[in-house]
């Protein structure tokens, strides 16, 4: 089929090999457009697919105590230059069930792509999983892509996202994701874009520590260039007990491209602690001026310093 | 000996302020100076002006690294003809290994040897990152390893031996031999006169210039006996 095809050029492009797809012991849901192309479970792993009124929606099941071995792969896309995708995904990872979802969200050829993803993500006690998501929105900045996630982390379960769209253009993005930690729950959250041209990045990712003894991290990593624009706020709320939370924000900005950070902590418990850095500016002289030093040109230097800010 | 460096009646103020004031300093390939001086002094804004730092450019003066004036090259053109420095206090990088950080000069360089060549174990040290999680001294460690790498004709060392979980004196003597198997000049900051001795020659820096140069044992007791011809010890506390 030319379409799963593509989907594997569009995996090799993201540095991924698409043979992950085809392996039985690896479970995996692709769906391009409002089209879900294929499905594979494993023992552990439950997957249903289905199309709704206005979109598609998947359900991802890990049963109580599975530990799956191999990532399940989630390849979501739009092939085409125009087109929509608005997804529905439901994600229950059952008590002691341990897992790691990589999620490929591919625009490769987007003039004008919309992508609305809403996800309920559910972490029962001791559960954990690990979000890797890369994004590829192609070179011609006309993808718009709103991901929206709401997470609960059960008690002592760890939540760990990484979220990276570093090549090609961005589009549009807006992400919104909101994360509600229980007693001794662990969520860490990374986030890394840069943006060109006239991309526009608004992130606002926010975590709740509800329970007693409850730790986060929201660690932002953005790099804008050119016209681009990116606007992040970064929340976290103390409301019990030992909870600990942190924010570590870094934005570099080239030519005219606008940033800003904004971290936002509460406390309304005494003995919970939150704390924040954030630093927006461009690449820092110090780092340029050494890199310099060992004979790299500051172009070289400049693009050294942003790429490692954002591996 | 063939001349490497030659720095002549080199002048530099910031906020009003003269902090290089005439100041004269040659050194010769392959030559291990010590260049002494005492807290806020001047050391680290020659060190600064020598490489080509943004905001250090000299108000008079000429420097002269091979046959050819360099006052007006930029910081790589400086390093691509052989200068280099390993900053007191080196940056930290997010994302850059140590490998990485290595072979930055020459790809085919082997970062093991240079990481042994400091006191750290390749196998631990060589995947970690250049960043925060390494302390000061471990640091200053990798600089001085990376500023090897490079195999430079000329390379600045501000300090090595300050900081928390500083070189010993036998470390710096070791990394001094190291240089000088690379047939490298070094010029090496300290404030310690002790420092001095590992040197071929040494010189004495107060009140924004050259005040003493000689043997590094003469150097190092002009220096410990706080006598100092230029301002008297009222500024470096050297009288
Ligand atoms: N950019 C600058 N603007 C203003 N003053 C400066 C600047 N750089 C250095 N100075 C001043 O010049 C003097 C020399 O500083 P420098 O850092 O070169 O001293 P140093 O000998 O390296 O001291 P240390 O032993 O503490 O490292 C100090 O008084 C310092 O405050
Ligand atoms: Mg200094």
């Amino acid at each position: 089929m030319a379409e799963k095809e593509e989907i594997a050029r569009a995996l090799g492009e993201m540095g991924q090999d698409s043979a992950v797809l085809t392996k039985s012991n690896i479970a995996h849901l692709v769906a391009t457009g409002h089209t879900w192309l294929s499905l594979r479970e494993v023992p552990g792993v439950h997957l249903q697919a289905k199309r709704t009124s206005d979109g598609i929606a998947a359900e991802l099941t890990v049963s109580e105590g599975a530990r799956i071995e191999n990532p399940v792969h989630l390849c979501v896309g739009v092939l085409e230059k125009r087109g929509d995708q608005r997804i529905n995904i439901a994600i229950h990872l059952e008590a002691r069930s341990a897992a790691t979802f990589m999620a490929h969200c591919f625009f490769p050829s987007a003039e004008k792509v919309l992508h609305a993803m809403d996800a309920v993500v559910d972490l029962g006690r001791e559960a954990e999983l690990r979000f890797l998501e890369g994004h590829y929105h192609g070179p011609f900045g006309g993808a718009s892509v709103l991901p929206k996630a709401d997470v609960h982390v059960g008690p002592r379960a760890r939540y760990v996202s990484d979220f990276s769209l570093t090549t090609g253009r961005v589009g549009q993005l807006y992400i919104d994701y909101n994360v509600e930690a229980e007693e001794e729950a662990l969520a860490e959250m990374t986030t890394r874009i840069f943006g060109h041209a006239t991309d526009d990045i608004r992130i606002r990712e926010r975590v709740a520590l509800a329970g007693k003894r409850s730790r986060s991290l929201i660690k932002i990593r953005v790099a804008v260039e050119d016209q681009a624009s990116a606007d992040v706020s970064g929340i976290t709320e103390g409301r019990e007990e030992g909870a600990r939370g942190h924010v570590d924000c870094v934005e570099i900005v080239k030519d005219q491209a606008v940033a800003n950070a904004v971290p936002i902590v509460k406390v309304t418990h005494p003995l919970a602690k939150v704390t924040h850095e954030a630093a927006i500016g461009s690449v820092d002289k110090k780092q340029l001026e050494t890199l310099m030093a060992h004979g790299l040109t500051p172009a070289q230097a400049v693009d050294m310093v942003v790429t490692g800010m954002l591996r | 000996m063939t001349e490497l460096l030659r720095i002549h009646s080199l002048s530099l103020s910031a906020d009003h302020k003269k902090i290089l004031d005439g100041l004269d300093l040659t050194i010769a390939e392959q030559e291990i100076h010590a260049l002494l001086g005492t807290n806020g002094c001047g050391k680290s804004t020659l060190a600064f002006v020598i490489m080509g730092c943004e905001g250090y450019l000299p108000a008079t003066g000429t420097i002269v690294f091979g046959n050819r004036v360099i006052n007006d090259l930029k910081i790589h053109e400086r390093a691509r003809l052989g200068i280099t420095l390993a900053w007191q206090e080196p940056a930290r990088f997010e994302g850059i290994s140590i490998a990485n950080y290595l072979s930055l000069g020459s790809p085919s360089a082997d970062p093991a040897r240079y990481l042994q060549r400091v006191g750290l174990t390749p196998d631990e040290y060589l995947p970690r990152m250049v960043d925060k999680t390494l302390s000061g001294g471990q640091r200053k460690r990798i600089e001085l390893a990376s500023v090897l790498a490079l195999k430079p004709k000329l390379a600045i060392l501000d300090e090595p031996d300050s900081g928390i979980d500083m070189l010993s004196m036998n470390e710096i003597a070791a990394v001094i031999e190291a240089f000088k198997a690379e047939g490298a000049a070094v010029l090496l900051i300290t404030h310690r006169e002790e420092m001095a001795l590992v040197s071929d020659r040494a010189s004495q820096l107060c009140g924004g210039r050259i005040v003493f140069s000689g043997t590094p044992s003469n150097v190092a007791r002009h220096y410990k006996a706080r006598t100092c011809i230029v301002c008297d010890g009222n500024e470096c506390g050297n009288g």
